[in-house]
């Protein structure tokens, strides 16, 4: 049905819930690529360099943050991708996911920062408008 | 062949993304205007200094620095270290200064000092730039407290523009719209403001090289260098701190070393030019790379555009209320603080807030950042020290085979010696094997392996059998150098 679905993640616990569809989803057909895409957001790259001694502890704790949604996959052992991409989330993902043409786009509805929803929108709401292929939002 | 191989790394380097590079380049050409002037503002100079220092640096910088698409004009952290020498000795000094400051830079950069950078502790690079922000917040007051109620309002006004407009456009940026309106507003209202044209003049033309004219002896470089040393630190801190973040962002490495000598090159060029000493920034960088900008190309255009824009509008640009200046320079500082340490404070180790309070509090009381610097990593340098030298040893006695274990657990060295010795009793004078396991710990130097020979010739004096097991290659080698518990003649000190 879906050969290429597209995760994307931003590590919060509705971004597992995601994970969770994902995985069923792919599983409904053999040979399903899934790739997890997760957007670091660059208005947090300042302060995530100050706060980490150095580039291989900063990529260390952005892995530690997506080691559930790993998880996830590891004991269901269903392979995936995993991609990491700096950008603002919304543009970013859209972007990416319309230029690699991925047949469906899984994202979680509500993410870690509410506050940046109130003043910028939802993210989830921006991809679904702007993604070409269909896109499941889990609540 | 070498000729290909250059232009090809010339291309890659200038022109792989010019549309991109290009409109970044503007955005943060129209960001750098009122920065430069309140910086000059800040060191108490002309608002040219610090528009001619933004354009050679930002121009210099393109080509010789280490990290594309970094953006380096004058700063608030140079501006800051400034302020005493302009008052002294006048703006000539500043130049000197300035070219002394390059000099230095570029030594530290063919010395490759970039690799120090990691002892400098994290904690204090949150330090600096929270240190940072709040100086260019305080730096402000006096332009706006207590001069007028017009002045609060447009303060605010300013404010709420910057902050609400990116909610409704991103194309242009907000704090360009805000002064422009205020400017607008001040003119046609004929509102009672001072303006940026109070404080100093615009010049609508190129700078030009000149020498500094000052006495070249060696009063005057007793004058300058203490300054020029702490900008110069200071410069190289900031610029490599931002050339991590650049390289984060765009997921590419840089030349910290290039970084730091073409930093010093830029600072020597805007020395000749009129221009105070400079270094990256932060702010601009970030706007840079959200813009578009990944070439040199980025930081050249912001440094053409922005002289080009003095140039057709230096007439304007000198009735900018001071109050709008105001309003974007707490935006500024409002952005440099580093709010997440604030929300991390309970959760980060003691001992890390403390060394980040403390570079702050120096900082402010000194309003030098190099010396919130030195305080830190002192300060983080003694708490390293203190957590290491805690060595647990832990004993466990056989009775029915005479027999005692001490397992020593910990790195062994001047700091941490007494706390070993203490560990043992030497009150029982029984006849007994001991042994001294090492198999968890460290020796380090001379007072470690003094401290295992006093302890030693202590035990042996108190009829045990002494044994030392788990020692590590290196440990051993140091114990065969140095120790003399196991000569003959070798007597426990009476110290």
């Amino acid at each position: 049905m879906y050969k290429k679905i597209l995760l994307a993640v931003d590590g919060s616990v509705h971004s597992e819930r995601s994970t969770d569809h994902a995985i069923q989803l792919g599983k409904l057909t053999t040979d399903t690529e899934v790739e997890i895409i997760y957007i670091l957001d660059y208005a947090k790259s300042k302060s995530e360099v100050l706060h980490s001694g150095s580039a291989e502890a900063l990529e260390q704790a952005r892995r530690q943050k997506l080691k559930k949604i790993e998880g996830k996959f590891k004991t269901e052992e269903f392979p995936y991708k995993l991609t990491m991409k700096h950008g603002d989330p919304g543009p970013t993902i859209v972007s990416y996911a319309n230029d690699n043409h991925f047949d469906l786009v899984i994202i979680g509805s509500r993410g870690l920062n509410s506050f940046q929803e109130m003043v910028l929108g939802s993210v989830s709401h921006k991809v679904a408008k702007r993604v070409d292929c269909p896109v499941l939002i889990v609540k | 062949m070498f000729f290909i191989l250059f232009t090809q790394k010339l291309h890659n380097e200038w022109f792989p993304n010019v549309k991109g590079d290009i409109l970044a380049g503007i955005v943060v050409a129209l960001a750098l205007i009122p920065e430069a002037i309140a910086f000059s503002v800040i060191a108490g100079v002309d608002p040219m200094v610090g528009l001619y220092a933004s354009f050679c640096i930002a121009v210099v910088i393109s080509f010789v620095g280490g990290r594309p698409a970094m953006i380096s004009a004058a700063t608030g952290a140079m501006a800051l270290l400034m302020v005493t020498l302009v008052k002294d000795h006048g703006i000539e000094y500043l130049f000197a200064t300035t070219i002394l400051t390059g000099i230095i830079q570029f030594i530290f950069g063919a010395l490759k000092i970039a690799r120090f950078m990691k002892f400098i502790p994290r904690s204090v690079m949150v330090g600096f730039v929270n240190a940072l922000a709040i100086l260019i917040f305080m730096a402000q007051v006096p332009h706006f407290v207590g001069i007028s109620n017009l002045t609060y309002i447009v303060v605010a006004v300013t404010l709420l523009i910057i902050y609400l407009l990116p909610r409704f456009t991103k194309v242009v940026p907000a704090p360009l719209v805000a002064i422009v309106a205020m400017t607008v507003l001040a003119i046609f209202g004929h509102l009672e403001l001072r303006t940026v044209g109070d404080l100093g003049k615009i010049t609508s033309s190129l700078p030009s090289f000149m020498i500094p004219n000052i006495p070249l002896n060696i009063d005057t470089l007793m004058i300058i260098l203490p300054t020029a040393l702490a900008l110069s630190i200071v410069g190289l801190l900031e610029s490599l701190l931002t050339a991590s973040i650049v390289d984060d962002m765009t997921d590419t490495e840089s030349d910290k070393n290039k970084e730091s000598r073409g930093q010093g090159i830029a600072n020597i060029v805007a020395g000749f030019f009129g221009g105070m000493a400079g270094c990256a920034m932060i702010g601009q960088s970030v706007i840079n790379v959200k813009s578009g900008g990944r070439g040199r190309l980025s930081t050249f255009i912001a440094g053409v555009f922005l002289m080009f824009l003095i140039i057709v509008l230096g007439d304007w640009v000198v009735k900018i209320p001071m109050a709008a200046l105001v309003g974007v320079m707490i935006m500024v500082s409002i952005g440099t603080f580093d709010w997440s340490s604030l929300r991390t404070i309970t959760k980060v180790p003691l001992s890390d807030s403390i060394v980040m309070v403390v570079t702050v509090v120096t900082v402010v009381a000194t309003h030098d950042l190099s010396k919130g610097v030195f305080a830190g990593i002192i300060l983080s340098a003694i708490f390293f020290v203190a957590k290491i030298s805690k060595v647990h040893v832990k004993i466990s006695s056989n009775s029915s085979n005479r027999e005692t274990v001490y397992d020593i657990k910990g790195q062994l060295f001047f700091a941490s010696v007494q706390d070993f010795v203490n560990s043992f009793s030497f009150s029982d004078q029984q006849r007994e094997k001991v042994t001294l396991n090492f198999s968890e710990a460290h020796i380090w130097d001379d007072s470690a392996v003094a401290a295992i020979d006093k302890v030693v010739l202590k035990l042996k004096e108190n009829n045990k059998d002494v044994l030392l097991t788990g020692l590590n290659d290196a440990s051993k080698k140091l114990i065969k150098k140095l120790a003399t518990y196991d000569q003959p003649n070798a007597k426990a000190s009476s110290h």
